[in-house]
């Protein structure tokens, strides 16, 4: 799999990172090169192998179904470039 | 075990300018699981909170936060899975669905592409006496709901709350297995019944507790079960996806101009584009949600921080051990017991509270007239009040008490019917107030005769008339139960009636 120009600007544009134009070419390149070394990997046959989860045998932490956190309305908009009467404040997004 | 005969309803058929076409429909149901604290972190899943205070910093997706899962929501989802007579996977995984919007702070919706945490199952859905729809759950999946977005507070701006952002979702996704409208509607009244029967989800669809996606495509008559044979989609036409309906109505509403839609487009020699749609109930119609289409590349991925969700049978066991009697099962009982009507079963079970209610009632105590009194008494009693059953007046046990009263003979079913509304608006012990207000029925036959007799020499031609027609001993009868008040009981009053005009 090769990563093109356009394919480069569309990963760009979908996690919302400003590239400029002549910036492309050597983001594609650089993704060739991650994508080569991905490639490199599939070589090795892993059947019957089953995938590492974690290095140490741990099992998923879990919490019980209790109220601890919250009520902290302040905190949470303290570093939003626009907050009006408790909610984010964003341009306009309509369907 | 429940054993349910029934035959399948016949599909819809929409005719179209050339040809008769047929409705193809999936579901994806998103059920908000019922817990307290949200799915990875510890705030408040409260509705109607102040905007953005049930907030913890995993919520809002500040660096460096780390989600950890909570063990109810696995457990909710495991009941369902139960529910549904699904498969329970003890190994599921969580990955990464990723989009920008401005209500999903994390840029990422947790969510479980890969190993849903349940399997297969099934859901029956009747469509009358004898007639279901047994429509296939292909899987459920946990995920992390999105915040809300409001937009008519500002102009220029959209306000975001992230109250909802981070609570538990069960993504129910069923098989392409409806066939029309009303059976959509159906689906998703029985799912909804059996969630709150096992309390996983509150199923209110007004604050968007329950909402549904609805795939639906068309196909000639004929093709679907060439789907159905071989599993293989190329038999059914091209399908699009309505999303984030939540009402019974506009559910069909949408199916129907959907339908039609595709299939003016392909009888005009046109191709129906997979895509997804919106329905605007005010103009009746679905338009394409352009805004979406970019984003359909999610980019799925194993979520790095979260290590695979594994349970064991025995807690899988023990939460099977715990279940609670299913809609189904219920029906089923009420009608083998209590010898009731398909009807009034459907109607007695449909709400996990009515079930509860008439059993308090019909406990110990005639089941077919627990269920009239219930169903015709009450019900209608507190539909003139405009009162739900949660808030009735009446309890079950002052119910009983008056059935109670009915079936000594202290009260005839007429008088019951006054005790009724006196307990029904002034509440009070029903065999207190029949004792302090006199209206016990009468059964001494002393007294009773007293009465028959005074109103047969009251009346000499009526009496020449009844032994030409005996039907008009009906007339006496009626004479003696006003006399006495209405507390004379009915079946003596008959008898000693017939006796005296030697009918």
């Amino acid at each position: 799999m090769s990563i093109d120009e356009t394919t480069a600007a569309r990963v760009a544009k979908l996690a919302r990172i400003k590239v400029e134009p002549e910036a492309l070419p050597g983001l594609a390149t650089e993704f060739n090169t991650i994508l080569g070394f991905i490639e490199q990997l599939n070589e090795v046959n892993v059947d019957g192998v089953e995938p590492m989860t974690s290095v140490t045998p741990m099992r998923l932490k879990r919490r019980q179904d209790v109220v601890t956190d919250g009520n902290q309305q302040a905190k949470v908009l303290s570093n939003a470039p626009d907050a009006r009467e408790g909610f984010f404040a964003v341009p306009k997004v309509v369907e | 075990m429940l054993d349910l005969t029934y035959e399948p309803p016949k599909p819809k058929v929409i005719a179209g300018a050339k040809h008769d076409w047929e409705l193809v429909i999936g579901m994806e149901i998103h059920a908000q699981v019922s817990s307290r604290a949200k799915l990875f972190s510890g705030a408040s899943t409260e509705f109607g909170a102040e905007p953005n205070s049930n907030v913890a910093f995993v919520d809002a997706a500040m660096p460096g936060m780390l989600p950890v899962i909570n063990e109810f929501c696995v457990e909710q989802a495991v009941r369902t899975g139960l529910g549904l007579k699904a498969e329970i996977n003890l190994v599921s995984a969580f990955d990464r669905k990723n989009y920008f919007y401005p209500d999903l702070p994390q840029g990422y919706q947790i969510s479980q592409l890969y190993h849903p945490i349940v399997g297969e199952g099934e859901v029956l859905v009747e469509m009358g006496p004898g007639v279901a729809r047994l429509v296939r759950i292909e899987r459920i999946h946990l995920e992390q709901d999105a915040g809300k977005s409001i937009h008519d507070m500002d102009p220029n701006m959209s306000f975001v709350d992230f109250n909802r952002t981070g609570v538990a979702l069960m993504e129910i996704v069923s098989r392409p297995d409806i066939r029309g409208p009303e059976e959509a509607a159906a689906y998703v009244t029985k799912l909804r019944q059996i969630l709150r029967y096992l309390g996983t989800c509150d199923g209110n669809m007004q604050n968007g507790n329950l909402r549904a996606d609805v795939n639906v495509s068309v196909c000639r008559v004929g093709q679907y079960e060439k789907y159905q044979e071989t599993q293989d989609f190329s038999h059914l036409g091209t399908r699009c996806e309505i999303k984030n309906m939540n009402s019974m109505r506009f559910i069909q509403q949408a199916i129907e101009y959907e339908a039609r839609r595709q299939i003016a487009i392909v009888e005009a020699g046109g191709k129906v584009e997979q895509e997804t749609r919106l329905y605007d109930p005010d103009k009746g119609e679905t338009r394409s949600m352009r805004s979406k289409e970019e984003a359909h590349d999610y980019r799925y991925f194993p979520d790095p921080d979260l290590l695979p969700l594994e349970i064991e049978q025995a807690w899988v066991d023990g939460i099977a051990a715990s279940m609670p009697e299913l809609p189904d099962a219920r029906k089923a009982r009420y009608m083998a017991d209590y010898g009731l009507t398909d009807y009034d079963a459907n109607v007695l079970t449909a709400e996990v509270d009515t079930a509860a209610y008439f059993e308090a009632v019909a406990q110990g105590r005639d089941g077919k007239m627990a269920a009239n009194w219930v169903l015709n008494e009450l019900f209608g009693r507190l539909k003139k009040d405009n009162h739900e059953l949660s808030d009735s007046p009446m309890s079950a046990a002052q119910l009983g008490t008056i059935l109670d009263l009915i079936a000594k003979g202290d009260i005839s079913g007429k008088i019951a019917k006054d005790l009724f509304e006196i307990v029904f608006t002034e509440g009070g012990d029903p065999a207190e107030i029949v004792e302090s207000r006199g209206m016990k029925q009468v059964t001494d036959t002393g007294a009773i005769e007293t009465a028959v007799d005074e109103v047969i020499a009251a009346n000499p031609a009526q009496v020449e008339k009844a032994k030409a027609n005996p039907k008009l001993a009906g007339w006496f009868v009626g004479q003696v139960m006003k006399a006495t008040g209405g507390k004379a009981n009915p079946a003596a009053v008959n008898e000693i009636v017939a006796r005296k005009l030697g009918l």
